[in-house]
């Protein structure tokens, strides 16, 4: 009895005892924290207890890393943009602006040269690393080796492609060289995508041995207005204002950077408590986020870049009954029964209400748009404006006149006695579904039956070339998905070339999905890639647009962006969906 | 008792590896590409650059060497150096277990990181749990059919019902949006230095605590209760109240203290539950500890770290269940180990 006395109490005691372990914990363990020197968590504390001004962003997916290079994420390219700085930046209305450079080389400034073959950029004067060291052209060119070596595994080497040298000409000059002609050639240290690193600090961490580099890769010294002291992966990270920015010193003395929990709960940090200032990427529903702003504290606010919700037009026959050969392009022996021909596609476009899709499915994250390349400003086509407003009549006239009629009487059209009947596919997703419900409601009202179709994400967008159901095969009439051209369209208009038509020889490789063949859009398109940035490439661009717009091979809906939200009292704010949310973190006050 | 333990002890090596090899084929064999969350418009040449650079391309033997080497011999060490501040041989040289998500950093100081957080959190709302829910219990099983157990009943039932997600969302609602008490943002990042701050602490954990602790407690409620109802008909308690003792002390010295013995049990097993986190109560409050960690790595492919941190979750479970056997011995005097 009494042995089993004292057992008991042992076993009391042991869980007492964890018990207080347990409470001691936060306190005991200063949290197995990285690199922090002892004097700057000192700092910290002490900023802290005198109420400073501190910046709270949520990103609910948190960040990897701070920086572009080894984890692609946007998340971690913000993280990065806080204290990482890149020659020049996008503003929202994708002009280039200079960052570390002086100002932004151009064929009139001689800063690129005439056959388009160089770009040389000189760097500002007296530019300081985080921790007070020299920024030189070398750093520049190291950036670039660091990338570019193939067993780093980059994850921004799509933005050197096409650079055959960089070289550092003086402290303060580099040139970088390509290997064939280049009338854009802002795509490298252009951007969040691509910031300058210090080639002291990661010496010894390009090719495999940047698996290696721990501290390195989670405190890279930065030029921007904040500096970073400490970085818990995939949880938060901490910066301060940093002393050597070569701009106008930033606001606020700390910098916390939160990731985690989800996007509802994100927005309602921000605008329902006001714990945070700023809370990125809200895909949430439009009423739901509606309602939190009513709450009065902060505003929801959207970025456009170039993302447009389409639907493609399959220019060839899908028909089962093809078998091997559907929807292969033959050299334009397999054209489609009817979507060839204007008219139906015309008249189909027009019976959609585009802004109701809009306002009503996407909320802040959508405008109505008739274009394919929807920004920058200065690349946009006005010529198709028209379709803004819904035409049911005009289409019913429109096939009419064009004798495209009902002559059985079910109600649905014949075209040379082929019913009217498409397949429409897209991916298993709510916004997409409700999409696909009113345009099928829409072409019932024109005599066109839609059968409607959605495939899992991973399988429409995997690629596999043993699955029917993906995008790049097409085995419908029309199929919806979002894609966009970059700040430069060239890359995305190269897509819709003749020879980049997707079939069973190139392993369905291609980007002309909707198989769409124009030689007036090739012709023009091989101009485009010898025209500098100018006048003369806005109108070309603007005249690929409206080629594509106007044969009806891809039917514009939606122009999508991505939906932030900030605190009403915090300034400065400038949303940015070419380049990251974090661009101007620095301008950001109180 | 000590030559069972010594026993137990040597096959748990065997168990170990066993289990380590498991794991890692598993997760060796199961599709998925760390490659495929990076954005479409990285081409597949570089993203076979990057696959290559976390070295996925070696064999399985190779592979599983490696981390057998680095997780039982490099990163005990890093860690002695670490605690004591020595240095032992070449660490620089050394290579550790480093994650494929976030490149470089090693996957032992991702899960010390998250550690304190997930121990404050979820075993602060173990302790709560055990705290109330061993008194309502006792109180439930003397009092079989009163109001206290009718009401106490429903409570437990609603208690592991409800999820975790809902009643996470409703105190938010309630607490954080209308009333505004408590933060909704766990701080990883807060010192415990003073009382201010401590404060602070006790405040950003109330919510995830109290959810956490609701649906435990529910459950040992419940436990306790039948483990009572089980020894209240005991002959042996008969006999105490037939000697004349209080009822209070027949409840506390006859009948608890045998109850209790299964409870005790429950409660050891479950320690390695409290090291997994709780993955849903942990996003909802961005407490970002290990079960964040854990299903953030899967998300991403992000092998290594996966399998580190369920190998580290095998080791405590094979632990506690060899501390539940040995303090059940210490409980139960019947019950003699040999």
């Amino acid at each position: 009895m009494i042995g089993r006395h004292f057992s008991t109490l042992r076993v009391t005691a042991v869980l007492l005892a964890m018990a207080f372990l347990l409470a001691a914990c936060p306190a005991a363990a200063p949290t197995g924290g990285e690199s922090m020197a002892a004097d700057e968590e000192m700092a910290e504390e002490e900023a802290m207890e005198e109420e400073s001004k501190v910046l709270t962003i949520l990103y609910w997916q948190a960040a990897s890393l701070p920086g572009p290079y080894l984890s692609g994420g946007t998340k971690d390219q913000d993280a990065g943009a806080i204290t990482l700085e890149p020659l020049a930046n996008y503003d929202p209305n994708g002009t280039i602006v200079p960052r570390l450079a002086v100002e932004i080389p151009t064929i009139e400034n001689g800063g690129v040269s005439e056959d388009l073959m160089t770009i040389t950029w000189t760097l500002k004067e007296g530019l300081l690393w985080s921790d007070g060291s020299d920024v030189t052209s070398e750093d520049v060119v190291f950036t670039w080796e660091y990338c570019s070596h193939e067993e780093t595994g980059c994850t921004a080497s799509e933005a050197f492609l096409g650079i055959e040298s960089v070289e550092a000409m003086d402290d303060r000059t580099i040139k970088i060289t390509f290997d064939s002609p280049t009338p854009y050639p802002y795509n490298a240290f252009v951007g969040a995508n691509t910031p300058i690193i210090s080639s002291a600090q990661f010496a010894n961490c390009v090719g495999s041995a940047a698996q290696t580099c721990n501290e390195e890769n989670t405190a890279p010294l930065g030029t921007g207005p904040y500096r970073i002291i400490d970085f818990k992966v995939n949880d938060v990270a901490v910066y301060e204002r940093n002393p050597h920015y070569h701009g106008e010193a930033a606001y606020f003395d700390t910098v916390i950077f939160k990731g985690g929990g989800d996007a509802a709960s994100a927005a309602r940090a921000v605008l329902e408590t006001g714990e945070a200032d700023y809370a990125w990427n809200l895909q949430v529903e439009p009423d739901i986020l509606r309602d939190m702003e009513a709450a009065g504290l902060g505003t929801v606010i959207s970025a456009f870049a170039g993302y447009v919700e389409r639907v493609l037009v399959n220019q060839t026959n899908p028909h089962s009954d093809l078998g091997d050969d559907r929807s292969e392009y033959m050299e334009g022996d397999n054209p489609h029964p009817f979507l060839t021909f204007p008219p139906i596609p015309q008249a189909m476009s027009m019976a959609i209400d585009r802004t109701l899709i809009s306002e009503q499915l996407y909320g802040f994250a959508g405008q109505p748009t008739c274009n394919v390349i929807p920004a920058p400003l200065h690349y946009v086509s006005e010529s198709n404006d028209g379709c803004l407003t819904q035409d049911i009549d005009g289409a019913n006239a429109l096939l009419d006149e064009n004798g495209v009629l009902d002559t059985d009487g079910d109600g649905i059209r014949e075209y040379n006695g082929i019913p009217l009947k498409i397949s429409y596919q897209t991916s298993t997703n709510s916004v997409r579904q409700k999409t696909q419900a009113l345009l099928r409601q829409w072409w019932l009202q024109i005599g066109i039956e839609t059968e409607l179709i959605n495939h899992d994400a991973s399988v429409f967008f995997g690629g596999d070339p043993n699955s029917p159901d993906t995008y790049q095969k097409f085995y419908t009439d029309l199929q919806m998905y979002t894609t966009g051209p970059t700040i430069d369209p060239q890359q995305h208009l190269s897509n819709w070339i003749c020879e980049q038509i997707p079939m069973r020889d190139n392993s369905w490789g291609g980007g002309n999905i909707f198989r769409g063949c124009n030689s007036e859009f090739d012709a023009l398109f091989e101009q485009l890639t010898q025209t500098p940035v100018g006048p003369e490439r806005e109108a070309l661009v603007k005249q690929l647009n409206d080629i594509n717009v106007q044969s009806f091979y891809q039917i514009p809906l939606v122009y999508r962006g991505e939906v932030s939200a900030q605190l009403d009292t915090l300034k400065g704010v400038w949303i940015n969906g070419w380049d990251s949310q974090m661009w101007n973190v620095g301008d950001w006050h109180r | 008792m000590g030559q069972y333990l010594v026993r137990r002890l040597l096959t748990i090596i065997p168990t170990l590896i066993a289990i380590s090899f498991v794991i890692f084929a598993v997760l060796d064999l199961a599709p998925g590409d760390p490659t495929s969350a990076l954005p479409e418009t990285i081409r597949p040449e570089v993203r076979q650059q990057i696959r290559k650079a976390m070295g996925l391309d070696e064999p399985f033997p190779v592979k599983y060497g490696l981390w057998m080497r680095q997780f039982f011999v490099n990163e005990p060490l890093s860690l002695i150096e670490k605690a004591f501040g020595i240095q032992i041989g070449d660490g620089e040289k050394r290579l550790r277990v480093t994650s494929w998500g976030s490149r470089g950093v090693p996957v032992m100081d991702m899960i010390l990181e998250r550690v304190p957080q997930t121990l404050w959190v979820v075993g602060l709302a173990y302790l709560v749990a055990i705290v109330i829910a061993v008194p309502i219990g006792v109180v439930s099983a003397i009092r079989q059919y009163s109001i206290f157990d009718q009401v106490g009943t429903f409570i437990s039932l609603i208690g592991y019902s409800i999820p975790t997600f809902f009643t996470g969302l409703l105190m938010i609602l309630l607490f954080s949006v209308k009333l505004k008490w408590f933060p909704m943002i766990y701080d990883t990042n807060l010192q415990v230095v003073d009382w201010h701050s401590f404060v602070e602490q006790l405040r950003q954990s109330a919510m995830p605590v109290a959810v956490l602790g609701f649906f435990q407690a529910a459950i040992l409620a419940r436990f306790t209760r039948s483990s009572m109802l089980d020894n209240i008909p005991m002959d042996y308690v008969r006999t105490a109240t037939a000697k004349g003792f209080r009822e209070r002390y027949v409840v506390i010295r006859h009948i608890l203290r045998n109850s209790l013995i299964p409870v005790v049990t429950l409660i050891a097993l479950g320690i390695p539950a409290i090291f997994s986190g709780a993955i849903i109560t942990e996003q909802i409050f961005r407490v970002n500890g290990l079960g964040a960690l854990l299903i953030g790595a899967i998300q991403l492919n992000d092998i290594p770290l996966v399998q580190t941190v369920t190998f580290i979750f095998a080791c405590l479970i094979v632990a506690f269940n060899l501390i539940a056997d040995v303090i059940y011995g210490i409980l139960d005097p019947r019950i003699r180990y040999t």
